[in-house]
């Protein structure tokens, strides 16, 4: 909603001055923690706790997962705080509140500074360091590799910066155990292969907003034939990974199916991709559509074939 | 300070005045959540509470 429809002047960052009453309200902070990024995060991570060995009050898993919520919402804001001016010049982004002038960009990097100091606190205070201090990585991660540094300087932006999302599993694994292994780093590897894939289909359909906004996308610097064949080559490496908790003995049958028909799936649609060539996007469409219930589809069976006995047993303790 | 409202000085609108009480009442609830979620995992860790290995 525009405060320009509703007749009210923008006090934002590129229209005011420093020291404006601000109108943000609590539904624009909210936006600021990207809450659809922040519930997929919570959902990876709570498999990450579900699947580890040991046991986890109900109270301190509860405590766990709102930390790791909270962190991820600070990262939200500290990217959103960073990124305005480009988001501005994005139609994907530019509705944003700090974009938008609801929220100055003092007021967001307050905001994500406070939320994300809270999260590391009182996930060390009341769970276990090991995992605070991997939440605090995410965050340092996302912000300064990702955000300040990476999105702007390289093609390979999203590449390294996915590790950023793909670490909560990892923090959720660690609450549990106060440690890592191995099958929290395939958790993560899936993550990060499956990222790639991921936005650089987004980025096809969406080139021109990236190259207005200078940031140098796949499909931007390299062009789409490129692109195409990367995103090739990630589905190619992501699906075998996605396979590999079945492979290892970690998980059960169910999970070895959907593993397998999934990535068959996945496979299929970026060879389409692969052999789409613009004008035409509806390939890159339908990749960027299933590689979302994909993950998704991953972590839920993983969820109820390893996780959830164990987890109804915590809750029951 | 003075109440003068033609003093010098930032007034804020009715809107400015909701969105700022809306935010005051979501602080006063994150805080108060905080302090709920500090007393249930004390009394979740028992005597464990001080024992803080690093």
């Amino acid at each position: 909603m525009s405060l320009v429809s509703e007749g009210v002047e923008v006090r934002g960052p590129l229209v005011a001055g420093v020291g404006e009453p601000s109108l943000a309200t609590v539904g624009d902070y909210i936006a600021l923690m990207k809450p659809r990024v922040m519930s997929l995060v919570v959902f990876t991570a709570l498999v990450g706790l579900a699947v580890a060995p040991g046991s986890l009050h109900p109270v301190a898993a509860f405590t766990a997962l709102l930390s790791i919520a909270v962190g991820a919402g600070a990262a939200g804001a500290l990217n959103m705080w960073y990124d305005a001016d480009v988001d501005a010049l994005m139609t994907r982004t530019a509705r944003r509140p700090v974009p938008m002038g609801r929220v100055l960009p003092g007021e967001a990097l307050a905001f994500g500074l406070t939320l994300g100091s809270f999260a590391v606190v009182v996930l060390g205070l009341l769970v276990n360091w090991v995992a605070a201090a991997l939440l605090a990585f995410t965050i340092f991660f996302y912000i300064v590799i990702y955000t300040i540094w990476l999105k702007r300087s390289t093609p390979q932006n999203i590449v390294i910066g996915g590790a950023a999302g793909a670490f909560p599993p990892m923090i959720g694994w660690a609450a549990v155990t106060g440690s890592l292994s191995l099958e929290p780093a395939l958790l993560f590897l899936i993550i990060f292969f499956w990222t790639p894939p991921h936005f650089w289909a987004l980025a096809l359909y969406r080139t021109e907003d990236y190259a207005r906004a200078r940031i140098p996308m796949l499909p931007v610097v390299s062009g789409d034939a490129s692109t195409r064949r990367q995103i090739m080559l990630y589905t190619l490496v992501l699906v075998p990974l996605g396979v590999a908790p079945w492979a290892f003995g970690y998980t059960g049958a169910l999970y070895g199916v959907t593993a397998l028909v999934t990535g068959a799936i996945m496979v299929i649609l970026g060879w389409q991709v692969f052999r789409e060539s613009r004008p035409a996007e509806r390939a890159s469409r339908n990749l960027f559509a299933f590689s979302i219930l994909y993950l998704f589809l991953l972590f839920a069976v993983l969820l109820v074939e390893r996780g959830w006995g164990g987890l109804i047993a915590r809750l029951a303790a | 300070m003075s109440e003068n409202p033609d003093d010098d000085g930032i007034v804020l609108t009715e809107a400015q005045k909701r969105a700022r009480r809306s935010r005051s009442i979501a602080i006063a609830l994150a805080l108060a959540a905080l302090v709920v979620l500090f007393y249930a995992m004390t009394l979740v860790k028992g005597p464990g509470v001080l024992i803080r290995p690093i």
